[in-house]
């Protein structure tokens, strides 16, 4: 297949986006961290930052049809890792969701969402070549996407597990379902969830409680929601200022250059500042969702969409979080957090999205 | 489809497979739902935003202030109490207090808070209750030094964090309750005090003055709080100091107390039961005022512990009651210069006016016997106040009628608040027709005005009243408001324009009562004319004192008020020794008060003064520094 391919092609606009995140992150790691054991974060995250355009390019020179031909066994392996990492791996703060390759901490669940995104995107193009999903079809395409939840559930990490919800969800929508299978999923999930919470671990029950009441018990679990709206508010229509916050400075704010890297930003740069990094996030999945548009195939679209829906639900949750309009779930805000993982999955995404724009003319 | 049933087992197997091409294009519409979506998941993000950052920052940049400020109260120093030489009488002694953060009490701490401290936990519980929303809560003062090291071993973030040691003042009075009464005490704002409208600007857990100078000049000795702002960090480590705002001082208060009159008549007195009060008539300065017995007001500083609270308050000889200005007792003869000058400016008697006592006489069918049961023969005013006939009053009480005697007694201030500048000041009593119609529904009896003329009947006083109203006749009829704070001009209460010839004549009959064989001749000094007079006073009618065995609680109370010298008094003293049977028993008292002052004076004035003469009563670690020289050794 003679295909001209050249830094030219890529999603510039995208890239351009990227990269501005990226740097806001950088930036903002730099000044949550400054003084305290994590004062290096910054430079390892431009370490990430720029292997991960590397990744990036290499996921968009590969042909995604050549990937979802070859998906099983991708599935077969991510299953295999995510196993050894869930009964091997190394324990962090009482989950084990790591697991050392040549010297680097890996995440293994974060890379399993890109497989995930492909295996779906694969079931979904062959599948809907019968029209309308099947009940078979959905209830493989759950089994598919629930091992892997279930995994991850076990480490135990139900934030990271949760975001895979999103590529099954949004890869059946963009399918087609009939709205009476549409009415039957939703009504089985509301009946099913309050069975579900009690299932879920002591911890995660009380981050769901103090979700809801926060000043329940504000120096244990409601801590984090209480700290973290203090500092977004406290951040005003201008901000306190870079390196001036005191919520992040005083330690007040938990994991600062992670999880609540946003809750810092907000502080530090005020309403001016999320609304501009907001829109930068809102142009990012826009951009996604324009490749998908103009994808050539059905794969294609699959692909940017699962993308798409993923960093949806990473936004929405985790900012949701820093607000207090979502309950603390742990996952890391796309590009901005410090994470290796994290950010390596999301440029490697990026990348299949750019392959998909690459391959629009090729047909 | 056996083709689609062959992809599908195949899918089913994982195995590999290209993909169909298919046209995108038909979801389009699924596209444009999610785009919406997203934009409506950015609207709800930034919304809640807009809420936290633009709507309501003050909540929390107020919040995020109390996380990371913690202010440190810097206590403001009483003001020192001091005498007119500016001698220190009450003074605060740096000490330690412990208080506990409200936000951060942790109810299971308490109790072992409390026993390391060895305060009680239900004191301690019903505190912090008590406390409200205040948020720092002292619960100790005058930490030892094995409070403060177990404190500072465990006030790190894992222990106990709520605990705060900070610097506070101790209250330190004279010991062995010298001049307590006049000065007072301190304690936590009681419930009852809070409600009221005089302490509105207090708060709870305020310390405020209870009693005496420390109580009437709260405000001024009171000084004003600072704070001292921390940034902690999150788990309560000091990382730096904020801006300080400093504590102001209360004012010091000098009082026109004189430490070593004062510390004479609390020698004078000690062991008695009474009280001295010494004034300068001239302008109503109190330069000493005792009450005996006494109480230790180091012992009422204290934060929790209410037991010797109970044992002095239950004390059946009243020690907490400030006789000076509280004791409602019968003058006895000390009423005579009054009834004198009420008669002579009445015109009842003049100098020449003689009446014959043979040891008793007969009103309205009733005897009223003198106190020399063989009679002071036939007798003018002058030897009757030197000598206290009693039958000689008799008729002069007889000839004025009580209305005009209370109109004199009045004017002198019997009955009649001084306004001295303590709390609690009784009123006494001065009765007239008005008084006992207004009281009983009754009319007066002249038989009863017989009893008034010699300060007996209902006639009550307080020593301070009684120093006040003679020292006052002794200035020529000029009453000053009592003041033991000085500031301002000396307030005029009444002026009486006596004739200066009757003024004269009561005024020597005085002087005879020490210096010519009187009854109050143990009070003479070289070269210091003295006037004074004295006072048995009945605490009960005699007839019920006749048959009795106990006498002591029954015993007359010794009276006597002198004023030097003569001409112009500059010193009047009173002295009551309650159940001191006889009046003589008071004279020394005032004479040892007298002298220490005309020697004091001698020495200023004769340019010897000494600094160390002066500062030997400086230090108030008090009556050991009293006993070091004796008052004998102050007035021989």
């Amino acid at each position: 297949m003679p295909v001209y391919r050249s830094i030219r092609d890529l999603d510039w606009p995208l890239l351009i986006v990227t990269l501005a995140l990226c740097t806001l992150g950088i930036l903002q790691i730099y000044s949550a961290t400054l003084a305290t054991k994590w004062q290096d974060a910054w430079w390892k995250q431009i370490l990430w930052v720029v292997t991960g355009l590397a990744m990036m390019w290499v996921a968009a020179a590969l042909d995604y049809h050549v990937l979802l031909t070859q998906v099983g066994y991708l599935y077969l392996a991510a299953m295999g890792v995510l196993a050894a990492t869930t009964f091997a791996g190394s324990k962090v703060f009482g989950s084990t969701r790591w697991i050392k390759v040549a010297g680097f901490t890996l995440q293994t669940s974060e890379f399993v969402k890109i497989v995930l995104i492909l295996v779906v995107a694969r079931y979904l193009t062959e599948a809907k070549s019968s029209g309308s999903l099947t009940w078979k079809d959905l209830a493989k395409l759950a089994a598919l996407v629930g091992v892997p939840m279930l995994l991850v559930m076990k480490q135990p990490d139900l934030g990271t597990a949760l975001t895979y919800l999103p590529i099954l969800i949004c890869g059946v929508l963009m399918a087609g379902l009939r709205w009476k299978y549409l009415a039957i999923v939703a009504t089985v999930l509301v009946v099913t969830l309050p069975i579900g919470y009690h299932f879920l671990k002591p911890y995660q029950k009380d981050r769901l409680v103090s979700f809801v009441y926060p000043d329940r018990d504000p120096k244990g679990t409601g801590f984090q929601v209480i700290q973290s709206r203090i500092a977004v508010g406290n951040g005003g229509m201008w901000g306190r200022g870079a390196k001036e916050s005191s919520q992040t400075h005083l330690g007040f704010l938990p994991v600062p250059h992670t999880d609540f890297i946003f809750s810092s930003f907000a502080e530090e740069h005020g309403f001016v500042g999320i609304v501009i990094a907001l829109v930068l996030y809102f142009l990012l999945i826009m951009q996604v969702v324009q490749n998908a548009q103009t994808s050539t195939d059905k794969a294609g679209l699959y692909i940017c969409m699962g993308v798409a829906a993923l960093l949806l639900f990473h936004v929405l949750v985790n900012v949701g979080m820093v607000v207090g309009r979502m309950p603390i779930t742990g996952i890391p805000l796309p590009l901005m957090s410090s994470g290796g993982s994290s950010t390596w999955s999301i440029f490697l995404m990026l990348g299949l999205v750019n392959g998909v724009r690459l391959r629009r003319f090729v047909n | 489809m056996p083709l689609l049933e062959r992809e599908r087992k195949q899918h089913e197997g994982l195995l590999s497979l290209r993909p169909p091409r298919d046209d995108p294009k038909e979801a389009a519409g699924k596209i444009a739902v999610f785009q919406y979506l997203t934009v409506a998941v950015f609207v709800f993000l930034v919304s809640g935003f807009w809420q936290l950052q633009v709507q309501n920052p003050e909540v929390y940049s107020e919040a995020a202030e109390r996380n990371r400020i913690k202010s440190i109260p810097l206590l403001a120093p009483r003001g020192k109490i001091l005498d007119r030489d500016g001698r220190v009488i009450v003074d605060n002694k740096a000490s330690y207090s412990l208080l506990l953060n409200r936000d951060q009490i942790r109810w299971e701490h308490l109790p072992a808070i409390a026993s390391a401290l060895q305060l009680d936990y239900g004191d301690l519980s019903s505190l912090i209750r008590r406390a409200g929303s205040r948020p720092q809560i002292i619960i100790k003062d005058q930490l030892t030094r094995d409070d403060i090291a177990w404190i500072e071993s465990h006030q790190d973030a894992s222990t106990y964090p709520e605990m705060q040691l900070i610097k506070s003042w101790r209250r330190q009075y004279p010991r062995d309750g010298f001049a307590a009464h006049v000065t007072g005490f301190v304690g936590e704002i009681s419930e009852a005090e809070l409600e009221s409208p005089q302490y509105i600007d207090y708060h709870q857990g305020d310390i405020i003055g209870k009693d005496g100078i420390e109580r009437q000049y709260d405000k001024t000795l009171r000084g004003v709080d600072g704070q001292q702002r921390v940034l902690v960090d999150n788990m309560g480590r000091e990382r730096q100091m904020e801006n300080t705002q400093d504590a102001v001082p209360g004012k010091d208060l000098h009082t026109a107390l004189d430490l070593d009159l004062q510390a004479v008549a609390e020698l004078s007195l000690a062991g008695k039961s009474g009280s001295v009060v010494a004034i300068n008539p001239q302008n109503g300065e109190v330069l000493a005022m005792v009450s005996a017995p006494s109480f230790d007001a180091n012992k009422f500083t204290g934060r929790i512990s209410h037991t010797d609270w109970n044992e002095i308050a239950s004390d059946p000889r009243k020690p907490l009651l400030n006789r000076s200005i509280q004791a409602q007792l019968a003058p006895g003869s000390t009423f005579k210069p009054i009834m004198a000058i009420a008669g002579l400016e009445s015109g009842v008697i003049d100098d020449e006016t003689i009446f014959h006592c043979p040891g008793g006489a007969s009103f309205y069918g009733h005897y009223f016997a003198c106190h020399l049961k063989r009679g002071h023969g036939d007798i003018s005013l002058h030897r009757a106040i030197a000598q206290s006939c009693d039958v000689f009053f008799y008729n002069v009480g007889n000839r004025l009628g009580i209305d005009r005697i209370a109109h004199y007694a009045d004017l002198a201030g019997i009955g009649r608040k001084t306004g001295i500048d303590l709390p609690n000041e009784t009123q006494g009593t001065m009765p007239s027709t008005k008084w006992k119609m207004r009281l009983s529904r009754q009319k007066w009896y002249a038989g009863e005005t017989i009893s008034v003329a010699i300060g007996q009947g209902a006639v009550t006083v307080s020593p301070i009243q009684l120093v006040s109203a003679l020292g006052g006749l002794g200035v020529g009829g000029r009453w000053y408001q009592p003041h033991l704070v000085e500031g301002g001009a000396p307030v005029l209460l009444r002026k009486a324009d006596f004739n200066p010839d009757n003024l004269q004549q009561v005024i020597s009959g005085m002087y005879g009562v020490v210096n010519e064989w009187g009854t109050g001749h143990a009070a003479q000094l070289p070269d210091i004319k003295v006037c004074g007079k004295t006072g048995t006073a009945q605490v009960a009618s005699s007839d019920k004192t006749k048959g009795a065995k106990v006498r002591s609680a029954l015993a007359n109370n010794a009276w006597f008020v002198g004023f030097a010298p003569m001409e112009k008094p500059e010193i009047a003293v009173v002295a009551l020794f309650e159940n001191g049977e006889e009046s003589y028993n008071a004279v020394p008292i005032v004479r040892d008060v007298l002298k220490a002052y005309f020697d004091k004076k001698a020495r200023l004035t004769s340019g010897h003064l000494l600094e160390t003469e002066l500062r030997r009563v400086q230090s108030l670690e008090l009556l050991s520094s009293i006993a070091a020289f004796s008052p004998r050794g102050l007035i021989e």
